[in-house]
């Protein structure tokens, strides 16, 4: 039972939660507003959820998981106004098309930019996926077909009920199959391997693990699902613009990993709370004291990452452990030696540009050390 | 003609990215850290000039740059100091804050519209009369009196910043920190006095960039920042992140590309072109064109 | 710049045309044999003309002064670096050039120098990778998505195949801690379990017994015999502790300078003037 617990707990809470929303909305219980809070819920929890599988699963600084949410967005979008057209109308599988094709586009172009720049590590591939963001939202917004500058409108699903509760329902579904799949995927052999890539590189070439496979399966699964956020995001907003994409919004999700602690239950209750935050301050501030939303969200950011990584508050957080105090309270017979399948911390996240180990395939040859007939040493040890 | 005038105005845009660059690049070799609030630095000395125009243009220009430095100094103390020693991701993410945080106040406090500057005007007021718009021409060939200014200003801070490097014992210093930081303070340098100058000289670069983008005319908003510091981390990073001549290299190309790019009618796609190129160099070279390249041993 | 347009052209050769070379296999006896295997880096010789010949269930030494060129040896048997001269071979197969998980795949394992454990992972976790290759455990990505009852079979075997071997290296009560949690000797156990579960046919062992006390060098003389016996296992080590090459070794081969100096029986090899002058000096 405790296990089944701590295997389903995730779908079991976000599943009867969908259950129990889908039928107050049904019966009319719930305002439009909370509907658009629950929908950008879904697509944040989907969009962490994704990224954390490179930033906590691969230990890769991925800066345009936008980027990949953006190609999911226009294909789907593209293709739900095409469709929409040609059959006089959207239903349900129009939907499911638009996100399988939205998916799988994105997947490619995670497979396309992956396969060269998995060969770099650290910010090197922050910098190259930051540019690969950019890259597609200047393509696009210059591009004909895709609605240009003025974006692309996509088939209308807040003004008929029952279709907003089908995308909602819709919604649920992806946001379900995402954890189920990257659970899932992390804790298999195949999860083991990405982890140990993460953990130590070279040591996991030695253990037989072939790098690149298991890398760009990482980030090509994260792709796919932001495809499917961008898919989901088309549908919700009406009219979608390249500009949204950008590299701000690619540093918003990771913000929300890292604040969940790149685990899979922590990026979706950060994902939830940071943007039920975002909307319930937006629209209680209002007008010009909105602003201050985001100088509040800077602060707390700031203090949060002091005082979770400062080395000289070391002592202090031993003695109050704010987050310990969490852990006691849902799991008081929790050994803090015995940890979970998905267990990290934040140093395994490469983010400086080590000159040490930019290219992960040809950092190894060494001229200085045990290998160099270095005079000096004849007769070293003993 | 055409062509000369792409080539100067590339070599000027060019020198305002690599400004900014240096400061990625000085701050990325001696505290090894990527600052993403630079970009913000710019904004700020761009509201500073606006607010202290009115008293006068040069004291407007000196008090940006002053405040700016002061500012990075600041920043580094309270945001990036505490958290010296901590992972990477942290330092990340807290200067990601930074940028939250200067974006969103200057937002309260200036409002969210783009506000037109008049910085060249009250500059030189006689040379506006005499010349429209500002513009040279010599016979069919057309420069901009801002594009002089900011060649001008770009050579003398490379040629200033390197004599500075390689003559002074501060400048010596920040080489010694950015190669080995232990084996530097074992050898009797004050690291953190160093790190703090590094923010000082970058945020100052910073403020004069946006001196140098305000002349030409640039609007100021609480955005302004974010494009021209992506690029210009871009342009750090093409050139070797961590080499200073890189970052003027890469500034330069950025720049050149951006203009060129304009004169062929591909302008909507510069963006697109520019970081193509960057992802290119980085798969070839991935050190960038001067960067170094260590590695680690098995 | 002409470095520049240098890296464009070796990067199109060795990522994009994948330049490699022929490998003919040869009829051997012995588990590895290498030919005149060396490798230069921009002139410097760092090992040259090795040649091994290991048998079958030997414990072979690779010993040699600090920089002789050990762990270079090491780097191109599992090919960390590609050997600019010769050829090596594992049961007379060529391996020469394979990238570092296919020589795995093939049969050599190794244990690092200075410890290369996944450390935030638990102890039977990083066992688990390294088993995670071998044909009984196949099982592929849809079949783990999906939960589907090969995953469930396969995660079973993995593990009870995990503990056993644990069990032996006296780590199965440490099995859920961190693997940066355990004592430095545990560690290198540790390391040496995971390298196994690849089911080798050679094992690499870099320094061993480096940072240990007397106590735990004798535990790992005892743990490395009963891996030759248990596994029937081919152990090829490198060692500075001369009591500990000595007292394990059947057959040792001398480096200096990226050459080899001496070779043949322990004994005869140690007693070796030249070796004896290399590691004196003289």
């Amino acid at each position: 039972m405790r296990k089944f617990v701590k295997n389903y707990l995730s779908y079991t809470v976000i599943g009867s939660l969908a259950i129990i929303l889908t039928i107050m909305g049904a019966i009319g219980a719930l305002p439009g507003t909370t509907l658009a809070l629950l929908e950008q819920s879904a697509i944040a929890i989907v969009l962490a959820v994704s990224l954390n599988m490179v930033v906590g699963f691969l230990g890769e600084l991925s800066l345009g998981h936008a980027g990949f949410m953006c190609i999911g967005a226009y294909v789907g979008g593209k293709l739900a106004v095409l469709l929409s057209s040609s059959l006089g109308g959207t239903n349900i599988l129009t939907v499911i098309l638009a996100l399988i094709i939205g998916g799988l586009a994105a997947g490619l172009c995670g497979f396309i930019v992956g396969l060269p720049a998995l060969r770099l590590r650290g910010d090197y591939l922050a910098i190259v996926t930051l540019a690969f963001g950019e890259i597609v939202k200047n393509i696009i917004e210059n591009s004909e077909f895709f609605g240009s500058h003025t974006g692309l409108r996509t088939p209308d699903f807040t003004t008929n009920r029952s279709m907003r509760f089908m995308l909602f329902t819709i919604g649920a579904v992806v946001v379900l199959l995402t954890i189920f799949v990257i659970q899932n995927v992390i804790k298999s052999k195949h999860g083991r391997a990405i982890t140990a890539i993460r953990d130590n590189e070279i040591a996991a070439r030695a253990t037989g693990i072939n790098v690149t496979k298991y890398k760009l399966m990482g980030f090509v699964v994260s792709a796919v699902f932001a495809g499917l956020a961008g898919v989901l995001y088309s549908y919700s907003v009406q009219s979608i613009q390249a500009v949204t994409f950008d590299y701000n919004y690619s540093i918003e999700i990771l913000v929300i990993v890292v604040l969940g602690g790149m685990t899979v239950n922590g990026s979706i209750i950060s994902a939830v709370l940071i943007t039920a935050l975002n909307n319930i301050l937006q629209t209680k501030l209002g007008g010009n004291i909105a602003v201050a939303k985001d100088l509040i969200y800077a602060l707390v950011l700031i203090l949060l990452v002091i005082y979770r990584n400062a080395p000289s508050l070391k002592t202090f957080r031993e003695k109050y452990n704010l987050g310990n105090l969490w852990i006691k309270l849902i799991k008081p017979k929790n050994d803090p030696s015995k940890v979970g399948e998905d267990a990290v911390r934040w140093d395994v996240v490469p983010t400086k540009i080590s000159m040490d180990e930019v290219l992960s395939t040809d950092v190894i040859i060494d001229t200085t050390g045990d290998n160099s007939a270095d005079i000096g040493e004849r007769g070293g040890n003993k | 003609m055409k062509f000369l005038e792409t080539l100067i105005n590339g070599f000027s845009i060019g020198g305002i990215y690599a400004m900014i660059a240096l400061g990625y690049t000085m701050v990325y070799g001696i505290a090894k850290m990527l600052n993403f609030a630079h970009g913000d630095i710019i904004m700020v000395g761009a509201y500073v000039i606006i607010l202290f125009l009115p008293i006068n243009p040069v004291v407007s220009i000196i008090a940006a740059i002053v405040l700016c430095a002061l500012l990075g100094i600041t920043i580094e103390k309270i945001a990036y100091k505490p958290l010296r020693g901590a992972s990477p991701l942290a330092v990340l993410i807290t200067a990601i804050g930074v940028s939250y945080l200067l974006q969103s106040l200057a937002q309260i406090i200036f409002g969210p519209n783009p506000k037109s500057n008049n910085l060249f005007e009250k500059l030189f007021p006689k040379f506006l009369e005499s010349h429209r718009g500002g513009i040279i021409a010599i016979g069919s060939f057309n420069i901009k009196l801002s594009t002089i200014i900011t060649l001008a200003c770009v050579a003398l801070v490379m040629i200033g910043l390197t004599l500075f490097v390689k003559r002074t014992k501060i400048g010596r210093a920040m080489v010694a920190v950015s190669e080995d930081k232990g084996a530097a303070q074992l050898m009797g340098i004050n690291v953190n006095k160093i790190i703090m100058i590094t923010f000082a000289i970058g945020s100052a670069l910073a403020a004069l960039a946006s001196t140098l983008m305000m002349l030409d005319g640039q609007t100021v908003n609480f955005t302004m920042g974010s494009l021209p510091g992506i690029k210009a981390f871009t342009a750090a990073v093409i050139g070797g992140i961590g080499s200073i001549p890189g970052a003027m290299l890469g500034g330069i190309v950025l720049g050149l590309i951006e203009c060129f790019a304009q004169m062929a009618g591909l302008g909507d796609y510069a963006v697109a072109i520019e970081f193509s190129i960057l992802i290119i160099v980085l798969l070839v070279k991935p050190t960038g064109i001067l960067g170094k390249k260590r590695r680690e041993k098995v | 710049m002409a470095k520049f347009i240098d890296n464009v052209k070796s990067f199109v050769n060795t990522k994009i045309l994948k330049k490699s070379h022929k490998r003919e296999n040869i009829e051997s006896s012995y588990v590895l044999e290498t030919k005149a295997l060396g490798i230069t880096f921009g002139g410097l010789k760092a090992a040259q003309n090795v040649n091994l010949k290991i048998k079958k269930n030997q414990i072979y030494g690779l010993i040699g002064p600090n920089g002789a060129g050990k762990t270079t040896v090491f780097n191109l048997l599992t090919g960390v670096y590609q050997p600019t001269d010769g050829e090596f071979f594992l049961n007379g197969e060529n391996l020469t050039g394979l990238p570092q998980d296919k020589i795995n795949h093939k049969g050599i394992a190794r244990t690092f120098q200075n410890i290369r454990l996944f450390n935030n992972m638990t102890v039977v976790r990083n066992v688990m990778v390294g088993l995670a290759n071998q044909p009984e455990f196949k099982c592929n990505l849809f079949e783990s998505i999906f939960r589907l009852p090969r995953h469930f079979k396969v995660e079973k075997a993995m593990r009870e195949k995990a503990k056993e071997l644990l069990r032996i290296f006296d780590l199965e009560d440490e099995r859920n801690n961190l693997a940066c949690n355990l004592p430095y000797g545990k560690q290198r156990k540790l390391e040496i379990a995971r390298a196994l579960a690849t089911n080798p046919k050679l094992l690499l062992l870099d320094e061993p017994a480096a940072g240990m006390n007397p106590h735990e060098t004798e535990d790992l003389v005892n743990t490395i015999k009963i891996i030759r016996e248990k596994f029937d296992m081919t152990i090829l080590l490198i060692e500075h502790d001369m009591k500990f090459v000595s007292g394990l070794c059947d057959e040792i081969t001398v480096l200096n300078f990226g050459t080899v100096l001496a070779e043949g029986d322990t004994k005869a090899a140690l007693n070796n003037p030249e070796v004896i002058k290399a590691y004196i000096g003289g």
